[in-house]
């Protein structure tokens, strides 16, 4: 596919999921209600660094209402107190030996209701003996600094790797000889994905079949369930999960996290199942965090213009356990693309992963694992280069840009970008700005003493993890499988390893069969989130079910074409070389009215129709996806902004996008995934942060203190596109499901900066809360983020 | 203790422990999952229902505070028609929210109808930013609230609903 197909079963289908929606008939986790099911609560850790000496449930034990109480020495009886992570470490599911971070998991209670649950948990009582903490990740590697992971075999620091990409010696060089070399420190803060809805499961042991059915908010089945098998000892085949309706995901429900593993050992305890859901604060203290990546960028250019090199060194704050959920050969998952669009000589990054007494995790939010740390940073060094030449901030992106016929292009880091028109995609957004006229109008407002900001930002993202040879979660490769049965009608039930938490896959993937048979969406059925009704794949994180599991769709479907092929040459009596297909029919060469749609070779594949030897009959296949690569997606975003110089109060005015994905299978899904990444960069930018005192207390811990954007901080977004397919997807669709999260953050930042460069602010650290932008015009910055700059 | 509270139309007595949240009687005891809960902080908005009329957080109501009078959830926006399947007719916001693509998981969306429906009892033809004020009180982490305000002005602008009501 060379363009944006004109008609056919592509376009702004409405969605299929909205039908129960729209009526309160969703069906979330905790809507499940199961008979006897029984409600368990987390005790958790006060603390961000202490010695468990004692747990004592007696008084918990002897509440009424309470079926069992569960502690770190009873999973340890079961080999349960510690889980793999996604990165290779452990984490601890019920404390044993220490707490490590404020907000751990320390005992389960179950009972017979969800209030009598939170009541037991007052009556437990569990003797501390405090420990020093490791809050600042600047002070981690510090000599005498606190150790967090005594129970690693002769760990006695706090470091957890060293990575590296690019090529140091040929950086370097190119910086020897640059005339102009820019450096400046940024921080990436900590924030939080927060999907309304929250992490939680519903656990049923039947102790007669020995079948565990786990309805949780994951967006991984497969893959939660062959850990699940690992970790608990169970069969695989005797592990059924469920992933219903999920209140948004974003990255915060792809780890296992320890209140699953409690709600199954309750429901293998009690003999009954046991629900478990946590509140608000529990989300935002204890599952898995975003960004927290303290960066040193430089930039080297020509005097006149031309950039040369990039290098960048960070230190990142992984949390008490390295749980961060990435391709496992990628420890800083894909940061190293932090040369972003530009046409460089040569480039290198170094990363630096340490532990803290903080929550763990680290790869979230639709965050293209790490892509959004490694935008924010190109993205403002050249805003920063673009200052210290006067360069208008456009005109040096444009002349920087990669060019068309530099695709595909190996980057000096190793990703080879698949396709891309990025001057045109940057146009685009100029255009609809008018950004020679806001120019002008800024400089007028300036004469006045009023202060706005024009932002630029340009980002390319690698979406679609990914080719098995470079890319597994825990050894299981990034593929999927996608089953298409077709039924004597012609309507078709596809199955499919990836799962929705709001993506609309019901729909788009409807679209993708529909148009490879020449069917209607209506006809198309698509099954998800269900591990005994769907083939194995590693789910939907990353900005990867298009690119992946839609690519495997579109080949399923393929086959099932190819199958009906021979089915309507025996129908015809023709051989199949003599059949086209042409209109969703296989038509008879020189003689198209003679041919048949899906539906009635369906039919005649399930008749008693004689075939040929070898042609099975039934139209039934599947596929396992193996991407060639990964899917670049890129676009050009503007913001401005008004600053108001009194209060430090930033009102985004504008906010224009300029998206390329490929081919847009579902235009409607696609813009309205653009427009919620877009409000998250806002919120990045202006509002969110997840900080801690010195004492490791989260500062975070409910929507009264990790503000989010509403509908009133957010414009109302201007949206264009352009369309350069991926030349070796199926369909030529690339992921869009993060770029706006991605690419977002550095244009309100960079735009922010650019109202108050009257003023000399040359940088300051996201959030730029009102707070934040008035000491930055005082000329202290102020880093909420971090306990000191 | 004892309360007796109507919620869609329906009155329900029921024994309850006086510090029950009104979404965990409306979710937990009355089986109406529609509402959520996403915060217990005031701040987010997915457990709105309306109290005598009036939009209301219910994860910050107590049940008893309901006693004796009436409650409506998205349950009951849908118009009821004959019949085992209800058959009814969408209120022109449920359909605003499919048309405009008005919501993505759908977690937030049953609190912002709600109160979508409310503005439009009492302002039934609200502006943009009018629309962005009455619902600042809710938070959706999906959509960037775009799509949201163009459905409610899309039922602004279709009282009686499409032609066809499909979903």
């Amino acid at each position: 596919m060379t363009q944006q197909p004109a008609a056919g079963a592509y376009g702004p289908v409405r969605r299929k999921e909205d039908a129960r929606f729209i009526r309160g008939r969703g069906q979330f986790v905790d809507d499940i209600q199961l008979p006897g099911m029984l409600h368990g609560a987390i005790l958790r850790s006060p603390l961000a660094h202490a010695r468990v000496v004692s747990v004592d449930t007696a008084a918990a034990l002897a509440h009424p209402r309470v079926e069992a109480v569960i502690t770190g020495q009873d999973l340890a009886e079961r080999g349960l107190s510690w889980m793999p992570t996604l990165s290779g470490d452990v984490q601890a599911v019920l404390a044993t030996d220490k707490v490590r971070f404020q907000g751990q998991e320390v005992a389960f209670v179950v009972a017979q209701d969800r209030y009598s649950a939170r009541d037991a948990l007052e009556l437990i009582s569990v003797e501390y003996e405090e420990l020093p903490c490791v809050v600042d990740a600047g002070r981690a590697l510090d000599a005498g600094a606190p150790l967090i992971r005594d129970d690693l075999t002769g760990k006695s620091d706090n470091h957890i790797f060293d990575w590296q990409a690019g090529d140091k010696a040929a950086t370097d060089a190119v910086f020897a000889a640059a005339d102009v070399v820019v450096a400046q420190d940024l921080v990436y803060p900590r924030s939080h994905p927060a999907p309304l809805e929250t992490c939680g499961a519903v656990a049923d042991m039947d102790v007669i079949s020995g079948k565990l059915t786990l309805w949780s908010t994951t967006q991984a089945p497969h893959a939660h369930r062959t850990i699940f098998a690992l970790v608990s000892g169970l069969a695989e085949h005797k592990i059924r999960i469920i992933s219903p309706d999920l209140g948004g995901g974003f990255g915060n429900k792809a780890p296992v996290y320890p209140g699953y593993i409690c709600a199954i050992v309750g429901s293998m305890v009690t003999g009954k199942p046991v629900k478990w859901m946590e509140d608000r604060s529990e989300n935002l203290m204890s599952t898995t965090f975003a960004r927290d990546y303290r960066m040193h960028g430089e930039i080297a250019a020509t005097a006149d213009g031309r950039i040369l090199g990039l290098r960048a060194s960070v230190l990142a704050d992984h949390g008490a356990f390295n749980g961060t959920a990435q391709p496992s050969k990628f420890p800083a998952g894909f940061f190293h693309i932090f040369t972003g669009s530009y046409d460089l000589e040569a480039a290198h990054c170094e990363v630096t992963g340490v532990y803290t007494n903080k929550a763990p995790g680290g790869v979230a939010y639709a965050c293209s694992f790490r892509i959004t740390e490694a935008v924010y940073l190109v993205e403002r060094m050249v805003d920063l280069l673009a200052r210290e030449l006067s360069a208008d901030p456009a005109e040096l992106r444009m002349r920087n840009l990669l060019q068309p016929e530099q695709f595909p292009h190996r980057g000096p880091t190793g990703w080879e970008y698949d396709s891309g028109n990025y001057p045109r995609a940057l146009q685009a957004a100029l255009d609809i700005a008018g950004y020679p006229e806001l120019r002008r109008e800024q400089a007028e407002r300036r004469e006045r003493g009023e202060y706005m900001g024009i932002g630029i930002s340009f980002f390319t993202e690698g979406v679609g993890a990914g080719p098995r040879g470079q890319m597994d979660m825990l050894g299981l490769a990034m593929t999927d499988g996608a089953d298409l049965r077709v039924h004597p009608t012609g309507k078709a039930v596809l199955s499919v390893s990836c799962q929705s938490q709001g993506q609309g896959h019901e729909t788009t993937f409807a679209q993708l069969v529909a148009e490879e048979l020449g069917l209607s969406p209506d006809d198309v059925d698509v099954v998800h989130g269900d591990t005994d009704r769907t083939p194995f794949g590693l789910g939907t994180y990353g900005s990867r079910s298009t690119p992946v599991s839609g690519a495997a769709a579109v080949v399923v479907a393929r086959k099932v074409r190819e199958r009906a092929k021979l089915v309507a040459a025996a129908m015809l009596e023709v051989g199949p070389d003599d059949l086209t297909w042409q209109e969703g029919k296989w038509r008879v060469r020189g003689d198209p009215d003679q041919g048949h749609g899906i539906a009635e070779i369906a039919m005649a594949a399930h008749s008693g129709l004689e075939l040929p030897d070898g042609v099975e009959g039934h139209l039934d296949a599947a596929t396992v996806y193996n991407p060639p690569n990964l899917t670049f997606p890129f676009g050009a975003y503007i913001c401005v902004t008004d600053v108001d110089p009194g209060t430090g109060e930033v009102r985004v005015r504008r906010f224009i996008a300029v998206d390329d994905c490929g081919v847009r299978i579902n235009p409607m899904i696609v813009e309205g995934q653009i427009h919620g990444g877009l409000a998250d960069g806002i919120g990045m930018a202006l509002m969110q942060v997840i900080a801690f005192d010195e004492n490791g207390n989260c500062l975070g811990g409910s929507f009264m203190d990790y503000l989010l954007p509403t509908s009133v901080e957010c414009p109302s977004w201007e949206l264009g596109m352009t369309v350069t397919p991926s030349p070796h997807h199926p369909v030529g669709a690339k992921g869009i499901g993060e770029s706006a999260t991605v690419g977002s953050p550095p244009a309100v930042v960079n735009s922010v900066i650019d109202a108050l460069a009257p003023f000399g602010v040359r940088h300051a650290d996201m959030p730029l809360t009102p707070a934040a932008v008035w000491g930055a015009i005082q000329g202290r910055p102020v880093r909420a983020g971090l306990l000191a700059p | 203790m004892q309360v007796t509270i109507t919620v869609n139309g329906a009155v329900h007595s029921r024994e309850i422990e006086p510090r029950l949240l009104l979404i965990h009687f409306l979710r937990d005891h009355l089986g109406l999952t529609g509402s959520h809960w996403g915060c217990d902080t005031s701040n987010c908005g997915a457990c709105v229902v309306w109290l005598d009329q009036i939009p209301v957080k219910s994860c910050t109501v107590l049940a008893a505070m309901a006693d004796g009078r009436a409650v409506r959830t998205v349950e009951d926006l849908e118009m009821k028609g004959a019949g085992e399947a209800g058959g009814g007719r969408l209120d022109p916001v449920q359909q605003g929210f499919a048309v405009c693509h008005g919501l993505q998981c759908g977690f937030c969306t049953p609190g912002m109808m709600m109160t979508a429906r409310w503005l439009l009892d009492h302002h039934p033809a609200p502006t943009a930013s009018q629309v962005r004020e009455a619902l600042s009180g809710q938070i959706c982490r999906c959509t960037g609230y775009e799509n949201i305000v163009r459905s409610v002005l899309w039922a602004s602008t279709h009282p009686d609903g499409e032609a066809e009501a499909t979903a």
